[in-house]
Protein backbone atom coordinates (compact mmCIF):
# COMPACT_ATOMS: atom_id res chain seq x y z
CA UNK A 1 0.00 0.00 0.00
CA UNK A 2 1.67 3.15 -1.16
CA UNK A 3 2.59 6.09 0.93
CA UNK A 4 3.18 8.90 -1.56
CA UNK A 5 6.72 10.17 -1.71
CA UNK A 6 6.45 13.95 -1.74
CA UNK A 7 10.02 14.14 -3.01
CA UNK A 8 8.92 14.26 -6.62
CA UNK A 9 7.33 17.64 -6.18
CA UNK A 10 3.89 16.49 -7.24
CA UNK A 11 5.02 15.65 -10.75
CA UNK A 12 3.65 12.53 -12.31
CA UNK A 13 6.11 9.75 -11.92
CA UNK A 14 5.16 6.20 -12.68
CA UNK A 15 8.71 4.91 -12.46
CA UNK A 16 8.70 5.25 -8.68
CA UNK A 17 5.36 3.58 -8.04
CA UNK A 18 3.75 0.34 -9.00
CA UNK A 19 0.44 1.11 -10.72
CA UNK A 20 -2.08 -1.39 -12.11
CA UNK A 21 -1.93 -1.78 -15.90
CA UNK A 22 -3.32 1.14 -17.90
CA UNK A 23 -3.53 3.52 -14.93
CA UNK A 24 -1.94 6.96 -14.52
CA UNK A 25 -1.20 8.89 -11.36
CA UNK A 26 -3.16 11.93 -10.21
CA UNK A 27 -2.51 14.25 -7.29
CA UNK A 28 -6.01 15.79 -7.12
CA UNK A 29 -9.11 13.79 -6.25
CA UNK A 30 -11.43 13.69 -9.30
CA UNK A 31 -15.16 13.68 -8.56
CA UNK A 32 -17.23 11.27 -10.63
CA UNK A 33 -20.97 11.00 -10.26
CA UNK A 34 -23.80 9.32 -12.12
CA UNK A 35 -26.37 11.75 -10.78
CA UNK A 36 -27.02 14.64 -8.43
CA UNK A 37 -25.13 14.60 -5.15
CA UNK A 38 -27.62 13.50 -2.46
CA UNK A 39 -27.51 15.73 0.59
CA UNK A 40 -28.20 13.29 3.41
CA UNK A 41 -29.41 14.73 6.72
CA UNK A 42 -27.45 13.15 9.59
CA UNK A 43 -30.63 13.12 11.65
CA UNK A 44 -32.30 10.73 9.25
CA UNK A 45 -29.20 8.83 8.06
CA UNK A 46 -29.20 5.10 8.65
CA UNK A 47 -26.99 2.26 7.55
CA UNK A 48 -28.52 -1.19 7.32
CA UNK A 49 -27.18 -4.70 6.85
CA UNK A 50 -29.86 -7.15 5.73
CA UNK A 51 -29.33 -10.89 5.56
CA UNK A 52 -30.69 -13.13 2.82
CA UNK A 53 -33.52 -14.12 5.17
CA UNK A 54 -34.53 -10.48 5.70
CA UNK A 55 -33.06 -10.08 9.16
CA UNK A 56 -31.87 -6.49 9.43
CA UNK A 57 -29.39 -4.64 11.60
CA UNK A 58 -29.53 -0.85 11.46
CA UNK A 59 -27.34 1.94 12.82
CA UNK A 60 -28.25 5.61 13.06
CA UNK A 61 -25.52 8.22 12.82
CA UNK A 62 -24.79 8.37 16.56
CA UNK A 63 -24.66 4.59 16.78
CA UNK A 64 -22.37 4.43 13.76
CA UNK A 65 -19.99 7.01 15.22
CA UNK A 66 -19.79 4.97 18.42
CA UNK A 67 -18.49 1.90 16.57
CA UNK A 68 -14.73 1.30 16.65
CA UNK A 69 -13.08 3.24 13.82
CA UNK A 70 -9.84 2.41 12.04
CA UNK A 71 -7.40 4.67 10.22
CA UNK A 72 -6.62 3.38 6.75
CA UNK A 73 -4.14 4.61 4.14
CA UNK A 74 -4.86 3.08 0.75
CA UNK A 75 -4.39 3.53 -2.99
CA UNK A 76 -7.46 4.22 -5.17
CA UNK A 77 -7.83 3.00 -8.75
CA UNK A 78 -10.68 4.36 -10.87
CA UNK A 79 -11.77 2.46 -13.98
CA UNK A 80 -11.54 5.77 -15.88
CA UNK A 81 -7.78 5.18 -15.49
CA UNK A 82 -6.67 7.55 -12.75
CA UNK A 83 -5.03 6.27 -9.60
CA UNK A 84 -4.48 8.23 -6.40
CA UNK A 85 -1.98 6.88 -3.91
CA UNK A 86 -1.78 7.08 -0.16
CA UNK A 87 -5.29 8.36 0.61
CA UNK A 88 -6.03 8.58 4.34
CA UNK A 89 -9.45 7.53 5.64
CA UNK A 90 -11.18 6.68 8.87
CA UNK A 91 -14.04 4.25 8.99
CA UNK A 92 -15.62 1.15 10.42
CA UNK A 93 -14.44 -2.22 9.14
CA UNK A 94 -17.05 -4.38 7.45
CA UNK A 95 -15.78 -7.15 9.73
CA UNK A 96 -17.30 -5.13 12.58
CA UNK A 97 -20.51 -4.27 10.73
CA UNK A 98 -21.12 -7.86 9.62
CA UNK A 99 -19.97 -9.60 12.80
CA UNK A 100 -23.45 -10.20 14.24
CA UNK A 101 -25.09 -11.22 10.98
CA UNK A 102 -25.98 -14.87 10.63
CA UNK A 103 -25.68 -15.66 6.95
CA UNK A 104 -24.59 -18.28 4.46
CA UNK A 105 -24.84 -15.83 1.54
CA UNK A 106 -21.94 -15.48 -0.88
CA UNK A 107 -22.85 -12.17 -2.50
CA UNK A 108 -23.85 -8.65 -1.54
CA UNK A 109 -25.67 -5.83 -3.29
CA UNK A 110 -24.69 -2.43 -1.90
CA UNK A 111 -27.22 0.41 -2.26
CA UNK A 112 -26.65 4.11 -1.83
CA UNK A 113 -28.70 7.22 -1.17
CA UNK A 114 -29.59 8.46 -4.64
CA UNK A 115 -30.20 4.96 -5.98
CA UNK A 116 -26.72 3.77 -6.99
CA UNK A 117 -25.96 0.06 -6.55
CA UNK A 118 -22.91 -2.18 -6.87
CA UNK A 119 -22.39 -5.90 -6.29
CA UNK A 120 -19.51 -7.83 -4.76
CA UNK A 121 -18.69 -11.26 -3.39
CA UNK A 122 -19.19 -11.16 0.37
CA UNK A 123 -15.63 -12.38 0.97
CA UNK A 124 -14.32 -9.17 -0.62
CA UNK A 125 -15.85 -7.19 2.25
CA UNK A 126 -14.26 -9.34 4.98
CA UNK A 127 -10.84 -9.87 6.57
CA UNK A 128 -9.81 -6.21 6.69
CA UNK A 129 -10.45 -5.47 3.02
CA UNK A 130 -13.40 -3.04 3.25
CA UNK A 131 -14.74 -0.21 5.38
CA UNK A 132 -17.60 2.23 5.67
CA UNK A 133 -15.60 5.44 5.77
CA UNK A 134 -16.87 8.69 7.28
CA UNK A 135 -13.65 10.74 7.36
CA UNK A 136 -11.13 11.59 4.64
CA UNK A 137 -7.83 13.39 5.09
CA UNK A 138 -8.64 14.21 8.70
CA UNK A 139 -12.02 15.77 8.06
CA UNK A 140 -15.65 14.73 7.80
CA UNK A 141 -16.22 13.16 4.39
CA UNK A 142 -17.63 15.78 2.02
CA UNK A 143 -20.81 15.05 0.03
CA UNK A 144 -19.03 15.08 -3.34
CA UNK A 145 -16.72 12.31 -2.15
CA UNK A 146 -19.58 10.30 -0.70
CA UNK A 147 -20.32 11.81 2.72
CA UNK A 148 -21.76 11.28 5.24
CA UNK A 149 -20.29 7.82 4.63
CA UNK A 150 -19.14 5.72 1.72
CA UNK A 151 -18.03 2.18 1.15
CA UNK A 152 -14.27 1.77 0.70
CA UNK A 153 -13.06 -1.38 -1.07
CA UNK A 154 -9.66 -0.27 -2.31
CA UNK A 155 -8.54 -3.57 -3.85
CA UNK A 156 -11.25 -3.23 -6.53
CA UNK A 157 -11.94 -0.42 -9.03
CA UNK A 158 -13.41 2.58 -7.27
CA UNK A 159 -16.93 2.20 -8.69
CA UNK A 160 -17.31 -0.65 -6.16
CA UNK A 161 -16.68 1.83 -3.31
CA UNK A 162 -20.23 3.18 -3.34
CA UNK A 163 -20.59 6.80 -2.26
CA UNK A 164 -23.47 7.70 0.13
CA UNK A 165 -23.78 4.09 1.20
CA UNK A 166 -27.15 3.20 2.69
CA UNK A 167 -27.47 -0.54 2.98
CA UNK A 168 -25.88 -3.88 2.24
CA UNK A 169 -28.12 -6.73 1.19
CA UNK A 170 -26.68 -10.24 1.49
CA UNK A 171 -27.74 -12.50 -1.37
CA UNK A 172 -27.50 -16.17 -2.28
CA UNK A 173 -27.37 -15.23 -5.96
CA UNK A 174 -25.22 -12.52 -7.48
CA UNK A 175 -27.14 -9.50 -8.79
CA UNK A 176 -25.34 -7.01 -11.06
CA UNK A 177 -25.33 -3.38 -9.92
CA UNK A 178 -25.59 -0.02 -11.70
CA UNK A 179 -22.45 -0.29 -13.85
CA UNK A 180 -22.00 -4.07 -13.73
CA UNK A 181 -25.30 -4.46 -15.62
CA UNK A 182 -24.21 -2.25 -18.52
CA UNK A 183 -20.78 -3.38 -19.61
CA UNK A 184 -18.51 -2.97 -16.60
CA UNK A 185 -16.81 -6.04 -15.22
CA UNK A 186 -18.67 -7.95 -12.54
CA UNK A 187 -15.63 -8.15 -10.25
CA UNK A 188 -13.33 -5.27 -11.24
CA UNK A 189 -9.81 -6.20 -10.14
CA UNK A 190 -7.53 -3.35 -11.29
CA UNK A 191 -4.41 -5.55 -11.20
CA UNK A 192 -6.01 -7.88 -13.73
CA UNK A 193 -7.43 -4.88 -15.62
CA UNK A 194 -10.99 -6.17 -15.35
CA UNK A 195 -12.69 -3.07 -16.75
CA UNK A 196 -15.40 -4.46 -19.05
CA UNK A 197 -17.45 -7.59 -19.57
CA UNK A 198 -15.18 -10.39 -20.73
CA UNK A 199 -11.92 -8.72 -19.63
CA UNK B 1 -23.24 20.87 -5.20
CA UNK B 2 -21.75 18.96 -8.12
CA UNK B 3 -25.08 18.63 -9.90
CA UNK B 4 -23.36 19.26 -13.22
CA UNK B 5 -25.64 17.85 -15.88
CA UNK B 6 -25.79 19.10 -19.43
CA UNK B 7 -28.85 18.84 -21.62
CA UNK B 8 -29.63 15.85 -23.80
CA UNK B 9 -28.19 17.44 -26.93
CA UNK B 10 -24.87 16.32 -25.50
CA UNK B 11 -25.89 12.78 -26.39
CA UNK B 12 -25.98 13.35 -30.11
CA UNK B 13 -22.41 12.35 -30.82
CA UNK B 14 -22.39 9.32 -28.55
CA UNK B 15 -25.62 7.93 -29.94
CA UNK B 16 -24.97 8.73 -33.61
CA UNK B 17 -22.51 5.89 -33.56
CA UNK B 18 -25.21 3.40 -32.58
CA UNK B 19 -28.25 4.78 -34.35
CA UNK B 20 -28.57 5.98 -37.90
CA UNK B 21 -31.05 8.63 -36.85
CA UNK B 22 -30.63 11.60 -34.52
CA UNK B 23 -32.08 10.05 -31.40
CA UNK B 24 -32.14 13.31 -29.44
CA UNK B 25 -35.38 14.34 -31.13
CA UNK B 26 -37.06 11.01 -30.34
CA UNK B 27 -39.72 11.16 -27.65
CA UNK B 28 -39.54 8.71 -24.77
CA UNK B 29 -41.67 7.91 -21.74
CA UNK B 30 -40.08 7.63 -18.29
CA UNK B 31 -40.71 4.27 -16.64
CA UNK B 32 -40.60 5.90 -13.23
CA UNK B 33 -43.07 8.78 -13.56
CA UNK B 34 -44.57 8.66 -17.04
CA UNK B 35 -43.13 11.98 -18.17
CA UNK B 36 -43.05 12.11 -21.96
CA UNK B 37 -40.44 14.22 -23.69
CA UNK B 38 -37.63 14.38 -26.21
CA UNK B 39 -34.34 12.68 -25.40
CA UNK B 40 -32.78 16.15 -25.69
CA UNK B 41 -34.72 17.11 -22.57
CA UNK B 42 -32.92 14.58 -20.37
CA UNK B 43 -30.34 15.55 -17.74
CA UNK B 44 -27.12 13.90 -18.79
CA UNK B 45 -24.25 13.09 -16.42
CA UNK B 46 -20.98 12.53 -18.23
CA UNK B 47 -18.38 12.78 -15.43
CA UNK B 48 -18.81 9.11 -14.64
CA UNK B 49 -17.62 5.72 -15.90
CA UNK B 50 -20.42 5.96 -18.47
CA UNK B 51 -23.11 8.38 -19.63
CA UNK B 52 -26.24 8.53 -17.50
CA UNK B 53 -29.42 10.25 -18.74
CA UNK B 54 -31.98 11.12 -16.09
CA UNK B 55 -35.63 12.14 -16.29
CA UNK B 56 -36.20 15.89 -15.82
CA UNK B 57 -39.44 15.02 -14.04
CA UNK B 58 -38.38 12.52 -11.37
CA UNK B 59 -34.59 12.20 -11.65
CA UNK B 60 -34.88 8.50 -12.40
CA UNK B 61 -32.38 6.88 -14.76
CA UNK B 62 -33.69 6.79 -18.34
CA UNK B 63 -30.67 5.15 -19.89
CA UNK B 64 -27.02 4.36 -19.39
CA UNK B 65 -24.35 4.17 -22.08
CA UNK B 66 -20.90 2.68 -21.53
CA UNK B 67 -18.23 3.03 -24.18
CA UNK B 68 -15.36 0.54 -24.08
CA UNK B 69 -12.46 0.57 -26.52
CA UNK B 70 -14.17 -1.76 -28.98
CA UNK B 71 -17.71 -2.18 -27.64
CA UNK B 72 -20.54 -0.05 -26.33
CA UNK B 73 -23.40 -1.01 -24.04
CA UNK B 74 -26.73 0.77 -23.95
CA UNK B 75 -29.31 0.08 -21.26
CA UNK B 76 -32.71 1.64 -21.98
CA UNK B 77 -34.72 0.04 -19.22
CA UNK B 78 -35.80 3.42 -17.85
CA UNK B 79 -37.58 4.36 -21.08
CA UNK B 80 -40.66 2.87 -22.61
CA UNK B 81 -41.43 3.18 -26.32
CA UNK B 82 -39.19 5.67 -28.07
CA UNK B 83 -41.09 7.56 -30.79
CA UNK B 84 -38.58 8.30 -33.57
CA UNK B 85 -39.13 10.62 -36.54
CA UNK B 86 -38.29 8.94 -39.84
CA UNK B 87 -38.47 10.13 -43.47
CA UNK B 88 -42.00 9.95 -44.90
CA UNK B 89 -42.20 6.74 -46.91
CA UNK B 90 -45.50 7.69 -48.55
ZN1 LIG C 1 -39.49 10.32 -14.55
Amino acid sequence: MGIVSRGFGGRRSSRAVNLPPGQYLVEDFPVLSAGPTPLVNLGSWTFTVRSETGEAQEWNWAQFLALPHESITVDLHCVTKWSKLGTAWEGVSLDTLLSDVASSAEFVLVSAYGGYTTNLPLEDLLDGKAWVADRYDGEALSPEHGGPARLLVPHLYLWKSAKWVRDIQLLNNDEPGFWESVGYHNYGDPWREQRYWGD
Amino acid sequence: MSDTWVDGNGLAGALRELFAVDITTARGTCVGCGTVGPVAGARVYTRAPGVVARCPGCGGVLFRLVRGPDRAWLDLRGVTCLEIQVPDSG
